[in-house]
Parts: C-alpha cells; structure tokens; sequence
C-alpha cells in the first residue's frame, strides 16, 4: 500500500504540471483583457504601458515559465517564512504572485477567505452526511414505505431546484416574511466580520450560517441519500445477510454491522472525492447570502481577468481533487480486503 | 423402517406465497405459490433427501423451514416447539438448534469479515464464552472441517470454493445445532471437490448426531447421501419414500421422468432402459393449473387430473405419494 501511495504520488507530478499547463494556456486564449474594467478615457498608448508592466508582452511559455518560478519555488519559501520563520535566500524582497486587480499578494488572500469557506461550505458538507446516511439507511430498509417515498420526493427536489432558488425562498421566509425581533429570523448576508467571542456571538454565528449551509446540505443530501440508498439495498439482498439472520443475530446487529458496513465502501470514496468541491467554494450560494469565500474570490477573478488570481486558485483545486482522488482509492483498499493495491 | 426414532422436524401444510405487486400504485395482483401445501417428517439422525427441478421450491421450503421467511400458512414444529409463529427473540433464541449451509459459498460470507469473525460470531451472539474459549472453538470447528487454523485472520475471497463451502459449515455447526438444512451446497463446487464436501458432511452428521435436510437437483448425489427422498414439483411434494424403495420402484409419473433422465454408468445399460421425456414447460407459479399441478406434461394424465388436486396418501408402509393413479 505504501509503495502504491508512493508511486501514485510521483505520477501525480506529471499530472499536475500538465494540468497547470492547460489551465494557462486556456486563460491565455480566453478573449479578456485585464486594462477591459479601467476607464475608457485611458488612450490606447497608456493600457498598452500598462499590458507591458503585468508582463503581457511576453510570449506565452515565458510567462508560463514565470509563473511555474513563482509558484513552485517563491510561492513555498515564502510560506515558510512567514509561518515558521525560516528564511532561505532573500526573504524580504522576494517576488510573490500578485493580483493584478487587487495587486496584493494571491496566496495571501486565499489564505484570508479560506476560513469562511471551509465554515459554511465544508459545515454543509458535514450536515449533508450526517443527514444523508441515515435517510439512506432507512428508506433501503423500509423501501417503497412512505418514508422512502418522502425521501425521493425531497431528494428530487434538492436535485432539481438550482441553489439560486432555494437561497431567495429561504431568504423570503426567514428573514423578511419572519420578523426580526422573533426567535426564528436569520440574518439574509452572512457578516464576515463577526466574531466569535461568547455564548451569544456564537449564537449569532449559528443563525448567519444556517440559511447558506442548508442551501448547500440539500444539494449535497440528495445526492449523497440516493447513493447511500442504492448502496444498502444492494447489499441487503446479499446472501450474506441472509447468512446473518440464519446465525441468529439481531435484526439491528445485521443492518448496521453487516449490511451498513459493507454499503459503506462506496459512499465513503463518494464523500472523499467530493471534499474538494469544500475548498473550491459554492460560487452562487456564496453570491447570495454574502460570504466572501473562495468562491466569490474565484468570480471577482474570471470578472476581472485576473489571471494569476484565477490560474492560483483553478492549479490548488486540480492539487486537490488529485490529491483526494489518491485518498479515495487507498480509502477503499483499506475498508475492502478484496481490493489490494500493489 | 425407521420405526422408534421420533420426528425432529414435522412440517404440516407449510405455505409460503410470496405477493405480487403491479402497477402505478404497486397494487397486490397476485401471488407466486412457491411453496403450495407441503407436509412431511424428518426423523432423528437421518437425512431427507429434497429433489426437483429449478424453481421448483426447494430452497423456498428450506428458508421457510428455518423461518428466514415469515410463513404464509402451516405448521413447523422444530425439535417439539412449534416456530410457525414466532418471531424477535424468541425465534432469535431458537437458532441455535437449526442451522443453514448455503449454497453460494462465496455470497453467503460476508466479504469484509475474517473467517476466524465469521465462525465466532454465532458465539458471540448466542453464548458468554470468553475469548480465549471462544478462539479455542473455533479453532476446534475449523479442524473438524478440515481448514488449517492459520486461516483464521484471512478473509473468504482468499479460498477456493470448497474452502468457502467448509466455512460455510464450520459457521453453521458453531452453536451445535441439531438440525441443519444443507439448501444445494454442494451445486457451485467441481466434481471433484463435491465428493470431499458430502464426505464431510456424512462425517459430521455421524460425529454430531446431526439431521439434514439435503436439498439438491442432483439425484445421484441425494441417493449417495439419503435415507428417505422427497420430490417436488411446482410447490408441491409429489413423492416422498425411503431411498432405495424410491430409486427402485417410482411411483409418480413425474418421480418416474426424472429419474429415467439420470445417466446411468454403464452405456449399454443406458440403452435399455427408456428415457421419458417431458413435453412443454413448468407452468408458471403464479398460476398453477386446476387439478394436479403436473397435469399439463404428465404422460399418464386422466380426465380427474385435470379437475381435482390429488391427496397426499401414504400408499405402502412409509411411502407417499400425490397422484390419482393410485386411488
């Protein structure tokens, strides 16, 4: 299992690099200009100057050669500066990969967005699970009951109506139609700002991040029951099971011990492949309620023509869904005895 | 025949209809009859022989015998308790006495859990052992069945088939059952490796005192191994008789069919006797025909086939049979 980790890690790099490579060259070929937001009063001459200053007038592997420099080497040194102190080569001066609308360093404001998105993307993805196993237990075990029909229906709406839509319904009821002095009212924006500090923060913390985060755990819980169902009654009908019952166990001991051990398998490498879709943020659901996350990070970037922006942030999502696609795999070596990897 | 042993499984009348559910609103339109009325005795220590073709039912009377199904109608009564009925606990607490061989052994294992967990789970559900008397049992049922005891830590997708199948028996004879119902365990194994299997099977049955009830469509391997053989045909037993008396002398037209279909050993002697072979198909379950159910293909059938079900009668000492010829 080591050397299989190993190798797939070293096969990762080729990977990675090419992707890096795509994602540059398809940045460069879209039609968008980074002077295109600036007023049109600016002459030509001087958006020209101004092309020429990002670096614009070079040919594109240069660049791309300049930003591989950036990232792989300058990039790392400089983490390891500012978290633990360690300076190698010149610390002070070294160049970083800059936003050009922002002209601040890109990594930095990853780093500062990063912890809203993990709260309310990556608590939704919690919720999600937590909700959606047991629903898919329960409608594989009672199926065609009226809570397996319940369940399909509610899975097939959280498939079916975009986020956009449930966010603005949510927002309706819970924080217009709801007054705001009752106990029930939600705040529509999520205030960044906030912070925890006692009891009543932590409350408030709870309310600004429920809306966002039920949005999301709907999606994510329809998808996530259908599998857990589809998982359980295929292995409810296993003639394992019916071994089970014949040595005389409780009927809970062979759900949950043989049948719900073994549905598992599957759905665990589901939710370890979708973890990188935590870090990338939700786009829209980030839009509406005011969460200035990765996603939003990831839209004022395309907006802006924000290459290195856009081009730091697509590179660490390609890192993770390799990453954690590596992690899916050896999940479902270790929890599966048939499946070894040499 | 067996006269002074007593009954350790009598089934009266024993029904299992599994329903039929159709449409938009999944009405109930109906019910598969798998198993149809069905009675008989299994004596102490003996081994009842259950033949038939595929779909016949066969299986279908073993897991209801063992109440894996919740019965439709009827009576089993297992060791002088009557289990027709219960259920939770008290059919929890019963398992132990009567116990199943599977026939898929690589199915019926679960795929996640070592051998040594497997064996030693009927122990840790049904007796206080400790751990070190338990590791010594299993220890001791993996030597009665022939598998070395290192195999214990190793999981079933490392065996062959007859090593499954020998798991598949060490885990059935875990809690010292009376009563073991063996549903075609041998059917998924090589030839070679099936004569090893109903070796130890007959092996065990004498070590333990155990009763089997052997389900199989293979009728050489029922005459090997049985003292008295039951035929069934679409839910029904048509045939039920001490082996050789059966072997020798079939009653049922249909009995009479499968058997003339067994090959026999020596080809000039296969030329001899004359093969009776069946028109059309099985008819359907769901819908078996008025009368006796074999009516539709039975070479010797009268106009009463047709319109009355045939009794279950013993026609000579221990012999039973379904069929109007006999009136």
């Amino acid at each position: 299992m080591l050397n299989y980790t190993i190798r797939r890690l070293i096969f990762a790099i080729p990977t990675l690099l090419f992707i890096s490579f795509i994602i540059f060259i398809i940045l460069d070929m879209a039609p968008n200009d980074p002077t295109g937001n600036l007023p049109l009063t600016i002459p030509p001459e001087v958006r020209q100057k101004i092309r020429e200053s990002l670096g614009l007038d070079a040919p594109m592997y240069i660049r791309y050669l300049l930003w591989c420099n950036q990232f792989f080497i300058n990039e790392p040194l400089n983490m390891l500066h500012q978290w633990f102190g360690w300076c190698i080569g010149d610390c002070e001066g070294r160049l970083r990969v800059e936003s050009w609308i922002t002209r601040s360093p890109v990594v930095d404001s990853i780093v500062e967005r990063m912890p809203q998105t993990l709260w309310v993307v990556g608590m939704s993805y919690v919720v999600s699970i937590l909700v959606a196993v047991p629903i898919g237990v329960i409608s594989a075990y009672k199926q065609y009951s009226w809570f397996d029909q319940a369940g399909t229906l509610v899975s097939m709406i959280g498939f079916a109506v975009p986020t956009f839509f449930t966010g603005l319904v949510l927002q309706i009821v819970f924080s217009t139609m709801i007054p705001s002095d009752h106990w029930a009212w939600l705040p529509s924006k999520y205030n960044t700002l906030h912070e925890v500090t006692d009891w009543q923060s932590f409350v408030y913390q709870m309310r600004q991040m429920a809306m966002p985060v039920t949005v999301l755990a709907l999606y994510n819980m329809a998808q996530l029951s259908r599998f857990m169902r589809a998982s359980m009654l295929d292995n409810l009908s296993q003639d394992y099971v019916r071994t089970a019952r014949a040595k005389g166990l409780r009927e809970r001991t062979v759900v949950l011990v043989h049948v719900l051990r073994n549905s598992l398998i599957p759905v665990v490498t589901v939710i370890a492949l979708g973890v990188p879709t935590i870090f990338g943020g939700a786009i829209i659901t980030e839009q509406i309620f005011g969460v200035n996350g990765l996603g939003a990070l990831l839209i004022i970037g395309i907006q802006g023509a924000d290459i290195p922006l856009v081009q730091t942030l697509t590179f660490i999502f390609a890192v993770l869904i390799v990453l954690f696609n590596l992690i899916a795999d050896i999940l479902y070596g270790l929890l599966d005895p048939r499946i070894r990897y040499e | 025949m067996l006269d002074g042993t007593k009954p350790l499984v009598r089934v009266d009348d024993l029904k299992m209809h599994f329903p039929i559910f159709k449409g938009v609103l999944r009405r109930r339109v109906g019910e598969v009859k798998a198993v149809d009325g069905v009675s008989f005795e299994i004596y102490e220590g003996e081994t009842l022989g259950l033949v038939g073709e595929s779909g016949c039912g066969k299986s279908t009377v073993g897991r209801a015998l063992l109440r894996l199904y919740d019965i439709t109608d009827g009576h089993i009564e297992i060791d002088g308790s009557d289990i027709s009925t219960l259920s939770g606990e008290a059919l929890r607490d019963m398992r132990p006495r009567m116990q199943m061989i599977f026939q898929d052994p690589q199915a019926s294992l679960n795929p996640r859990m070592t051998v040594g967990s497997i064996i030693a789970e009927p122990l840790d559900e049904h007796t206080n052992l400790t751990r070190k008397e338990k590791r010594e049992k299993v220890a001791k049922l993996m030597d009665a069945v022939g598998l070395a005891r290192r195999f214990a830590d190793r999981y079933p997708h490392e065996f062959s088939g007859g090593q499954r199948q020998r798991i598949g028996i060490a885990r059935a004879l875990a809690l010292n059952p009376k009563f073991i119902v063996c549903d075609e365990p041998i059917a998924a194994l090589d030839v070679s490796i099936q004569a090893q299997v109903v070796n130890l099977l007959e092996d065990l049955q004498q070590e333990f005192g155990l009763t089997y009830l052997f389900i199989s469509h293979d009728l050489s391997m029922v005459r090997h191994l049985a003292t008295r053989v039951a035929v069934m045909y679409l839910g029904k037993i048509a045939e039920l008789a001490p082996r050789d008396a059966l072997y020798a002398d079939p009653k049922h037209p249909y009995t009479q069919a499968l058997l003339s279909a067994v090959p026999h050993p020596d080809p000039a002697g296969d030329r001899q006797h004359e093969r009776i072979i069946l028109k059309g198909d099985v008819p359907s379950p769901a819908n078996p025909p008025k009368g006796c159910n074999f009516c539709t293909r039975c070479p010797k059938v009268m106009e009463i086939c047709r319109s009355e079900t045939p009794e279950w009668r013993e026609v000579d000492a221990g012999r039973f049979v379904a069929c109007h010829l006999y009136n």
